[in-house]
């Protein structure tokens, strides 16, 4: 089993260890717990710096074989081991297994799931004690299982199903349960939008969510672990709670708004998070600003994940676009200059975070959730969309259908 | 606390809400003395057996769907509870992020640190969202003892449970919070597992705890752990 702490653990899971195990106490494995600062970064907060000061503290007493330290926040490509944000780190160096059980102190972490294990979120007083013992106390949760069949349209992304089958199933649907994705959909998804899907299993009260591990799993793991793996599967017999069928091909764009929403104009648009700023996200809002050639309407704020992310976004070419990478295109769009990797305003943060809502804006974001004041304000609004859906609604300053661009 | 331990008959259940001062009052529900101040005042305190928590209070009646960005807003994670001072700290923000239209009364008055309110009543999937345990303890921290709800996200209840903060109590049936109002005097019963609100004269009844209760009861995994054997003890402070 494998532990993960992100800085949303506060540096309280550090703590809670040594004060509970005494100060001399080891975590049970230093290979097996991976700590990343992503959460408060690039702020002058005094208390998120200390933070992070706080868990290399316990990194270096520890000595944690894997610690995405950062610095230098002034500069994020000056730190070598940084990351961002954790879950697509968690994937993107290796740490992420078929068969294996991942715990972390961040509730999306369920969003390694998308590789055939068994991941999901856990509290600092939790995390202390499995940093202590390697060990948890946890329940195996009935499943529930989603079966998508269909060719995915071209306007659809993962972020489209799931926000569907939240839709369908309510914020609690999934409480204490598992939520297994399968079907031809499925299989056709890449890693990163299978980790979309798995992402929001926590929106529906989900216990974690899991994708049988494939060739699309194990090619993707090439050259990430040396770790040896044992993908495991539901057999034959397996039982589950419920079923849900969808035919893909018939689903539409959907975004989610908070209850009482009313407008649906925009004044800006947030791409980012470990919902949606992964190195796919970004193409897929590349592809509708390159196929509308205008500008943005309103301010557009573009966060990769992580260094890598970022490092795509200036280097990888758009196809159809003649060459030109992520990057070009948004700043032909006028986007707003992709910010340093991190959690970002995704949950607000502290007041002098990027992109953070200090005002009642209304907000259209590739993020996972949109209660009161999440992104900062409490009478800010937001809307829960796809990348292809944000990229749209930055180019009308409305709620947009990306098919507008699209077809 | 000395102050608290007049004549058995001297207490009456005005001083039980003690409404002010707040501090006092926080400090008065987060000790034994409410647990056995109903049942035990006429047993000779040496011999008093233990009894299953009994909370009474003021409750603060919230709705369906509350979740830990409106518990306890993302600005003040950065306060580590481990430190008594910061602890103080985030129970003075507990239930910041409700929005004043729907809730005109604060949870913490301001310029306080802790709140008046023994009880949180509310609805289905209560503390749903981010998994930050920040929300449990600053509950805990602002002097709640129980939260009353239809049903729970997982991690919160799991957090309540972990950090021994609140008591994570689940309704048998569903739409207790309309039925009560913010201020109502209620009454939490472990033992009988019944929910009084006597203000309005309505009774509930709860699922029991179950195995949570020991956890909770010790302080928490940690101090649960210990007790069982399941972990060595500390070693002597």
């Amino acid at each position: 089993m494998a532990s993960s702490i992100s800085t949303a653990a506060k540096a309280s899971a550090a703590f809670a260890h040594k004060k509970e195990f005494g100060e001399d106490a080891k975590v049970w494995d230093r290979e097996k717990v991976v700590i990343i600062p992503d959460h408060y970064i690039f702020t002058s907060d005094e208390r998120a710096n200390r933070n992070v000061d706080i868990l290399r503290d316990f990194c270096v007493e520890q000595n944690i074989k894997y610690f995405y330290d950062i610095k230098d926040l002034s500069n994020f490509k000056a730190n070598p081991d940084y990351k961002g944000v954790c879950h697509i780190a968690l994937a993107q160096e290796g740490h992420c297994r078929p068969g294996e059980v991942l715990l972390g102190t961040d509730s999306h972490t369920c969003n390694a799931g998308a590789f055939g294990q068994f991941a999901t979120g856990i509290g600092n007083t939790d995390a202390g004690f499995v940093l202590g013992t390697g060990k948890a106390l946890l329940k195996v949760p009935p499943t529930i299982r989603f079966v998508l069949d269909g060719e995915m349209p071209p306007y659809l992304l993962a972020k489209d199903l799931i926000l569907q089958i939240i839709g369908e199933i309510s914020v609690s649907g999934a409480t204490y349960k598992s939520m297994e994705f399968v079907g031809s959909t499925v299989e056709s998804l890449t890693m990163e939008e299978r980790m979309t899907l798995c992402n929001m299993v926590i929106e529906a009260g989900g216990k974690n969510g899991v994708v049988p591990a494939d060739e699309t799993t194990f090619k993707y793991l090439e050259g990430k672990t040396s770790v040896d793996y044992e993908p495991v599967y539901s057999d034959a017999q397996a039982r589950f709670f419920s079923d849900y069928r969808f035919d893909v091909s018939k689903l539409e764009p959907v975004v989610a708004k908070q209850e009482n929403a009313k407008m649906s104009r925009s004044t800006r648009v947030y791409i980012g998070s470990c919902t949606g700023g992964k190195t796919e996200d970004f193409l897929a809002a590349a592809k509708v600003f390159l196929a509308s050639g205008k500008k943005v309407k309103v301010p557009t704020f573009l966060v990769p994940a992580t260094q890598k992310v970022w490092m795509d976004v200036y280097s990888l070419p758009v196809p159809g676009s003649g060459g030109k990478t992520c990057s070009q295109i948004f700043e032909e769009a006028g986007c707003d200059t992709p910010a340093s990797p991190s959690c970002g305003a995704c949950l607000g943060g502290p007041r002098d975070t990027y992109a953070r809502m200090n005002e009642p804006l209304v907000c259209v974001s590739t993020t996972n959730r949109n209660f009161p004041g999440r992104m900062g304000h409490k009478e800010g609004q937001i809307y829960l969309a796809s990348p292809y859906t944000a990229a749209a609604s930055a180019l009308t300053g409305y709620v947009t259908d990306p098919r507008d661009f699209l077809l | 606390m000395a102050a608290a331990a007049p004549s058995a008959t001297a207490v009456s259940t005005a001083a039980l809400l003690a409404p002010n001062p707040a501090p006092t009052s926080a400090f008065l529900r987060r000790t034994q003395l409410t647990r056995h101040r109903l049942h035990s005042l006429k047993c000779r305190r040496a011999a008093a057996p233990r009894r299953p928590p009994l909370f009474h209070g003021e409750c603060f009646v919230v709705g369906d769907n509350i979740d830990t960005d409106q518990i306890i807003p993302a600005e003040h994670l950065t306060l580590v509870p481990s430190k008594p001072d910061e602890y103080r700290k985030l129970g003075s923000f507990a239930f910041a992020g409700l929005p004043s239209a729907a809730y005109p009364t604060p949870f913490v008055a301001p310029g306080e640190e802790s709140s008046r309110y023994a009880v949180i009543v509310g609805g289905a999937n209560f503390g749903c969202g981010s998994s930050r345990e920040h929300a449990p303890v600053a509950l805990g921290a602002a002097g709640t003892r129980a939260v009353v709800a239809e049903g729970y996200a997982r991690i919160f209840f799991r957090n309540s449970v972990a950090t021994g903060e609140v008591y994570p109590l689940e309704l048998t049936d569903a739409g207790a919070w309309k039925e009560c109002k913010t201020g109502d005097v209620v009454t939490v019963d472990l033992g009988n597992s019944v929910f009084i609100n006597h203000t309005s004269g309505k009774e509930y009844k709860l699922k029991p705890i179950g195995d949570a209760g020991p956890v909770i009861e010790a302080g928490g995994i940690f101090a649960y752990a210990r007790k069982t054997g399941m972990i060595a003890s500390k070693a002597s402070a």
